[in-house]
Parts: C-alpha cells; sequence; structure tokens
C-alpha cells in the first residue's frame, strides 16, 4: 500500500502544475505550455549536469534531497489510497504540520550556504511568513481533533456527511483558512510569483537560484510534491467517500484537480500582495482558524 | 536675467560666436540664478575649442518656449563644481570629467558616468579600470546588509549594476553603475554627418529609434536650411506617435507582470505587438528604421493605406482599453502600484527629471507642447500629468497619453497633406550650433550640434531622457523596500543605452 500511494503522488504531483499553467494560459487568452511541461522540465534537468558554487558544502545538496523526502513522507500520512493512510498514528497531525518544518530547516539552510545575499534574502523571507503561516495549520488541527476526537490525520480530515451538517460553519473557515496557507507555503499568488526570474522580489525561487541539473529537478519534483499534498489535504476533506479505494482515490484526484483550476483562477484575477502586506494575510488565515476552534468549542 | 543668454527657439540655428563667452563666475551665476527660477538644464556638456576646454550649456525655459545657451572656458584642468548648489547637473559633470579630463572641484560624488576613454587625447580622469570597478556608497553596522545586482541580469535586458543598502527589506540607500552599453556614439559622431551616421542616431536607443533620428534630422535640416514637406512632417509625427503607442503599451503590460497580474500582462505583450507592426507598415521595420531621413522621410503611403492603417489603429486602442483598464478596476493591482516608488515633485525638479516621470509628478513638461516642432506646431497633443509621483502615477500617466497619441495619429492619418515627403538637405551652416529637442515616449531628447568651419560637426551632444532620470529611480527606492525594486524599475523603464551612447 506504500508502493502504491508513493506511486501515485510521483505520477500525479507534477500534473497539478501543469492544469494550473493550464487555467492561467485560457484565462489570458494564451495557448499554454503543454499539461506535462513540468514532467518534461524534471526529465531534463536530470539528464543535465550540475554546477557548484565552489562556497558551497554538502548542505547545499542536502537541502533539496530532504525536501522531496519530506513531501513523500508527508504524503503517506494521508489516506488517499485506502480508509487509513500507510503512515498513522496518534499525534502524527504534529509530524505532519512540524517535517515540513524541518525540511524548510535543510531548504533555507541549503540558501544560505551559498553565500549570496538573494539567498540570504529568500530564506529570511521564507522563514518569517512560514512562522506566520504554522499557527494557521495548526489550529485549523486542534478544531478538527476536536470535531473527531482523534489526533490522528486519517480521522482527522476524513470528515464525512454528518461532520458537515453538524459543523459546516467551521469546517468551512477550515477549508479557507488552509487554502491561504496552501498559497503560501508553495509561493503561490498572492504570496509569491511562480513565473517571476526577479531576484529581487522572489520568496521561495531566489532560494534555489545557485542550483542546477539533478538538484534543481528534486527542487522541482519536491515544490510539486508538497502543493500536491497540501491540495490533497483539502480535497480529502471536501470529497465524499463511496467505499471502495479506487473509487475514492479518483474522487480526491478529482477534487485536487479541481483546486488547482481554482489556483489558476485565483492567479489570473488577482495581482501579487506587497511583501509587507504577507504577515496581515497570514494573520487573518490564523485568526480564520482561530474562529473554527470557537465554534466547535461551544 | 536672460542678459548673457543666447536665446534660441526649439531647431533654431544660432551662429556659435553668438553664443556669450561668460567668465566662469558668470556662468555660474546664470545657471544657478535660471535654475531658481523658470530654467531647467537640458544639457551640458564640454568641447574642446582652440586648444581649450569650453562648457556649453543648454538651459529650457518651458513656460516660454526659451532655450538660452552660454559658454566658458576653462583655464587649466579644474573648474568649481555646481553640483553643490544645483544637484541636477551632478551627472553632467561627472560626464565632462570623464570626457574630457577636468575636475570638478568640490563634486559631492565625483565618479565616472559610462567608464569610457576621454575624447581628449590622452587625459584620463579616472582610472581606466572597465566598467563597474570603482568605490560605491556604503552604510555601514551590524544589521546593514548590502545587496548587488547585475550587470548580468535573470532577464533579457540591458546590462547594468545596482547596489543597495539595505536593513532588512528597506532600502537606505540605490546604487546604479552603468557604462555597459558604450559603443562611443558621440565619437563616431564627430566629424559627421557620414555614411554611417543614421545607424548611429537610430540605434543611441533603439526603442527610442524615431525619437532620436527625428531630434537629429531636425538639428541638421536647421543647419542645412532645409523646408521639410508637410506630409513628410505628418508621417514623422505618425511615426513618433506610435512609437509611443507600442512602448506605453508594452510599459504598462510588463508593470502588470511585475505584480503578477496576468490578464493585462499577456494582453498588452500581444497589443504592443500590433503596434508595432503599424509602425512596419509605414517603412518595413517594426521599430521605424529606415523611415525618418534629413529632408523627410523615405516612405509614402497611398489614402487607401492610410485608412486601413486608421482602422488598425482605431481596434489597437479599443483592445488597449480594454486590457489596461482592468488595471484601474482591480484593488489588489491598485494597492501594490499606489505609494510605491514615490518621487517628490521637489526631488522631481531638483534633479531635473523629465517625460513621463516628471508628468507623473504634476509638472507640466512635454516638448511637444511647450517646444512644438514640425507637425507639432499644427496639431497640438495635450500634456496629461498625474499627481503623485509614484508607481500609479507613472502608470496612469502613459495610459493617457496613449490616448491623446492615438488620437493624434487617427486625426493625421485622415488629413494627411498632399505634398512630397522629401526634399534635398543642403550643406550645414559653418560655426554654427542648433539645439534640437523631441518628446520621445520617455521624455526630453536633447540632441545639441555644433559644426566647424568645414561645415562638419564638431561636436555633437546627444541627451537621452535616461540621463535626467536614472538618478530618480534611485530617489523612487529611499525608505522603500527592495522587493518593490523590479515594479519601480519598470515604472521608469530607462534606455541603459541611450545613457552609455
Amino acid at each position: 500500500m506504500i508502493a502504491l500511494q508513493l506511486l501515485l503522488v510521483v505520477a500525479f504531483s507534477p500534473l497539478l502544475l501543469g492544469v494550473i499553467n493550464r487555467t492561467k494560459a485560457i484565462v489570458a487568452g494564451r495557448r499554454g505550455q503543454p499539461l506535462l511541461q513540468a514532467y518534461y522540465d524534471i526529465l531534463r534537468l536530470l539528464r543535465r549536469g550540475t554546477v557548484l558554487s565552489s562556497t558551497t558544502t554538502i548542505v547545499f545538496l542536502i537541502g533539496p534531497v530532504v525536501a522531496i523526502v519530506v513531501g513523500l513522507a508527508a504524503s503517506l500520512m494521508l489516506p488517499l489510497t485506502g480508509r487509513t493512510a500507510p503512515i498513522a498514528f496518534t499525534g502524527d497531525v504534529l509530524v505532519f504540520v512540524y517535517v515540513f518544518a524541518l525540511s524548510r530547516f535543510f531548504t533555507t539552510s541549503a540558501a544560505l550556504d551559498t553565500g549570496s545575499a538573494f539567498e540570504g534574502m529568500g530564506a529570511a523571507r521564507e522563514v518569517t511568513f512560514a512562522c506566520l503561516a504554522e499557527p494557521a495549520l495548526l489550529l485549523g488541527m486542534v478544531a478538527l481533533t476536536r470535531l473527531s476526537h482523534s489526533l490522528s490525520l486519517t480521522r482527522l480530515i476524513s470528515v464525512g456527511g454528518a461532520e458537515w451538517r453538524t459543523a459546516s460553519a467551521a469546517l468551512v473557515l477550515i477549508v479557507a483558512s488552509w487554502f491561504i496557507v496552501l498559497l503560501a507555503e508553495n509561493s503561490r499568488v498572492p504570496f509569491d510569483d511562480p513565473n517571476t526570474h526577479l531576484e529581487l522580489t522572489m520568496i521561495h525561487e531566489v532560494m534555489v537560484l545557485d542550483h542546477s541539473g539533478p538538484a534543481f529537478a528534486l527542487v522541482l519534483y519536491g515544490a510539486a510534491v508538497k502543493l500536491f499534498v497540501f491540495t490533497a489535504l483539502i480535497a480529502i476533506m471536501i470529497t465524499p467517500r463511496v467505499g471502495n479505494a479506487a473509487a475514492d482515490a479518483a474522487l480526491i484526484l478529482a477534487g485536487v484537480l479541481v483546486i488547482g483550476i481554482i489556483i489558476g483562477l485565483v492567479e489570473s484575477a488577482m495581482a501579487r500582495l506587497r511583501l509587507v502586506r504577507v504577515p496581515q494575510l497570514l494573520i487573518t488565515a490564523t485568526l480564520i482558524s482561530a474562529f473554527a476552534v470557537v465554534l466547535v468549542l461551544k | 536675467m536672460t542678459g548673457d543668454l543666447l536665446i534660441l527657439r526649439n531647431a533654431q540655428p544660432g551662429r556659435l560666436s553668438d553664443v556669450p563667452l561668460l567668465a566662469m563666475s558668470e556662468f555660474r551665476r546664470q545657471i544657478l540664478e535660471g535654475t531658481a527660477e523658470e530654467w531647467r538644464v537640458a544639457s551640458l556638456f564640454a568641447r574642446e575649442s582652440e586648444g581649450q576646454i569650453e562648457l556649453m550649456v543648454v538651459m529650457a525655459n518651458d513656460g516660454a518656449g526659451q532655450l538660452g545657451l552660454a559658454r566658458t572656458r576653462l583655464r587649466g584642468d579644474e573648474f568649481p563644481s555646481l553640483t553643490p548648489d544645483c544637484p541636477q547637473v551632478h551627472l553632467f559633470e561627472r560626464e565632462i570629467a570623464e570626457q574630457y579630463g577636468v575636475r570638478p572641484d568640490g563634486h559631492p560624488w565625483l565618479k565616472p558616468v559610462r567608464f569610457q576613454p576621454p575624447l581628449r587625447q590622452g587625459e584620463f580622469a579616472f582610472p581606466q579600470n572597465g566598467p563597474g570597478v570603482t568605490d560605491f556608497f556604503r552604510v555601514e553596522g551590524e544589521e546593514v546588509h548590502e545587496v548587488a545586482v547585475g550587470p548580468v541580469h535573470a532577464g533579457v535586458i540591458e546590462p547594468g549594476h545596482f547596489r543597495f543598502q539595505c536593513h532588512g527589506e528597506m532600502v537606505f540607500h540605490l546604487e546604479i553603475a552603468l557604462g555597459y552599453q558604450h559603443r562611443g556614439v558621440e565619437r563616431a559622431l564627430m566629424g559627421g554627418p557620414g555614411r554611417k551616421t543614421a545607424q548611429y542616431i537610430e540605434t543611441t536607443a533603439g526603442d527610442t529609434t524615431i525619437g532620436h533620428m527625428l531630434a537629429y534630422c531636425h538639428a541638421v535640416e536647421a543647419l542645412g536650411g532645409v523646408r521639410v514637406p508637410a506630409r513628410a512632417q505628418a508621417l514623422r509625427g505618425i511615426a513618433l506617435e506610435l512609437e509611443r503607442l507600442a512602448n506605453h503599451t508594452g510599459d504598462l503590460g510588463a508593470l502588470s507582470g511585475d505584480v503578477a497580474f496576468l490578464p493585462t500582462a499577456s494582453y498588452c505583450g500581444r497589443i504592443r505587438g500590433d503596434w508595432l507592426n503599424l509602425t512596419a507598415e509605414l517603412c518595413g521595420s517594426r521599430f521605424g528604421r529606415g523611415l525618418v531621413r534629413p529632408g523627410g522621410v523615405l516612405y509614402d503611403m497611398t489614402t487607401a493605406e492610410a485608412a486601413r492603417l486608421g482602422d488598425r489603429v482605431e481596434s489597437a486602442v479599443h483592445d488597449s482599453a480594454d486590457a489596461v483598464g482592468l488595471l484601474w478596476t482591480t484593488p489588489t493591482v491598485t494597492e501594490r502600484f499606489e505609494n510605491t516608488g514615490t518621487v517628490s515633485a521637489d526631488a522631481c525638479d531638483q534633479i531635473g527629471m523629465v517625460g513621463v516621470a516628471a508628468r507623473a509628478c504634476g509638472r507640466a513638461i512635454d516638448v511637444r507642447h511647450d517646444f512644438p516642432s514640425g507637425v507639432y506646431r499644427f496639431a497640438h497633443v495635450p500634456v496629461m500629468t498625474a499627481h503623485y509621483g509614484d508607481v500609479n502615477s507613472r502608470a496612469y500617466v502613459r495610459w493617457l497619453e496613449l490616448e491623446r497619441s492615438a488620437e493624434f495619429v487617427r486625426e493625421q492619418l485622415r488629413s494627411l497633406p498632399d505634398t512630397p515627403v522629401h526634399a534635398e538637405a543642403g550643406a550645414l551652416q559653418p560655426d554654427s550650433v542648433v539645439v534640437s529637442l523631441v518628446e520621445g515616449w520617455r521624455g526630453e531628447i536633447c540632441h545639441v550640434a555644433v559644426t566647424d568651419g568645414e561645415r562638419r560637426l564638431a561636436r555633437y551632444k546627444i541627451t537621452d531622457p535616461s540621463f535626467h532620470n536614472w538618478f530618480g529611480l534611485a530617489l523612487a527606492l529611499r525608505e522603500g523596500e527592495i522587493s518593490d525594486f523590479p515594479l519601480c524599475n519598470k515604472s521608469f523603464n530607462l534606455s541603459y543605452c541611450g545613457h552609455d551612447l
């Protein structure tokens, strides 16, 4: 089951990027890049050579590896291909939230390892915004814990019709808050601009400027997997279950694609925030989650 | 105060001997008193005259449409710097030091402008280390960090080096080092006009081909006593405005792209191509190469072609209105544009900004209105201004100008005069000077031609609007966020090669 789910995540993740890009292209009246462009990019980079700055150490290469491993490990805590996740235990909620902090530690260390002024700036932005996004994610988990009386992610997010009927307000708030976290954690508009190449404005992308070849392929793959994990987290909450494992997986993937289209629409309809406004939006997300907690506590 | 200046109109030739040769103290007084009143410095440059270095200033009085010229001779290799009292000449003085190996004494920040070899044989004011190798302003302190960007950028743009002194995300100071595009245009033009002169002028700034070529043509036509036929003047006006339309549309799209607002960015990219194709209809080149030449234009069009062009202008301006309109109605874009990269009107006056950037600070200066030449003497284009000097103002001025320019082009296409499009150019009159101003899409293009006794160009001074405005970008970033730099930079969209010559 672990192998099956890993295969699903590895095979499916880059497609989500394609869906987002295609949505943006259609809204902008363009034909857009191929749906599978992310796969081509990753394959091309894997065949390329690597250029390493003489100031870098092994830390520089550990960053991308940890990022993709963490992404895949986190994906195994989601019930994608069965009733329970391949990795599930009491308290895995906290592990899920904090493996991403672990990954961030290594990616920002890799960025700082280059000694570049840009990458240092990117790392500073990344950690600042991450610690503001974390409470929003965590408070959402608290509310769900209260609803499901469980500390395991599988039970937590497998909300069914009953919960949606009795606690719909809280669930809607959690989904809204987590969608904002999803955009922030994955450097999407309005937090970051995945298309920009302007080194002074980027957040996530600027940290990986010095990576090239297979290491950069891992960075791209890691980012795709992380985006997939966050999208699937929400998709699992909002899609119904029919009881058949294959049908449930298909429903979740369909949910992921729909969320991908919504991300594409958001990116087509608004400009990026000024950097000083980013914390305000993240605090808003935290407040939304906090209201969800208040609602389930009553 | 105009007593000691030679007053000329735009593209009106004067005898060199009529330009008053003042003592240095008198020369300084003219500039300081002039800039304290209605005048600003359009150009200040040096040239060699009878073995001595002569400074010549061109001041512009926008309200009166007058250009005032004066000159002075240097004794020795130093002269007292004007910059401490008149900041707008700071770059001109650095340029003079670099080109002629003389030192403006008391200049607060004397360093090379383009890292170019001097125009005067064997006189080096600065060590010849190549572009960008120099001292930069530094802020010291535990929490201050320095960010260096360029000359190679993460995009297909021209090379320039930017040095930021930052405190976290806040910029204390930005210093800009250019010169990577220096090709020696002014040196190549000396002794001209020659076979390659037109090519040098057209490529002074490739995106302002028509603007620079027009300034050159006005200058040599004035010196050669040529009367340009009315139809040629109208076609030149159309070409100049099409250049403005293409670049303003491209800039609005790029501004939108820099804030990650996709719809306007995508559509404007396409519409800019439509405008460029209209210029291609005129002459076969999307950038207007080979269209304008001294004496007139090299391409004419039939009435049917003019009508067709008019229709295409109509549809392009309609598409632009749709695409650009989204910028003003999307709150996230407005939030991003407003109060970003503000330059105060005071600062604008002090450093002598011109063009779109100055009009965005509420300064109603526009060569087409203040110093009309060619077709603009008969057909007026209203001056468009905004008031806050921020990115939003600079964007909005572009949009307003885009509408007016399209109107102008349509009107001209409807009523093209029925004359030839070319007149024979004569030889330049000797020992003369002419100042030619053209409102390019960035702002005031100033060409000053000085001829010698053999009717050749002894000195040809080009001042691209970017030369005035680069420092405005540095000021726009003060106390701003470093992440706003690309947006501010795009809102000025200055030329590197027009500055570097």
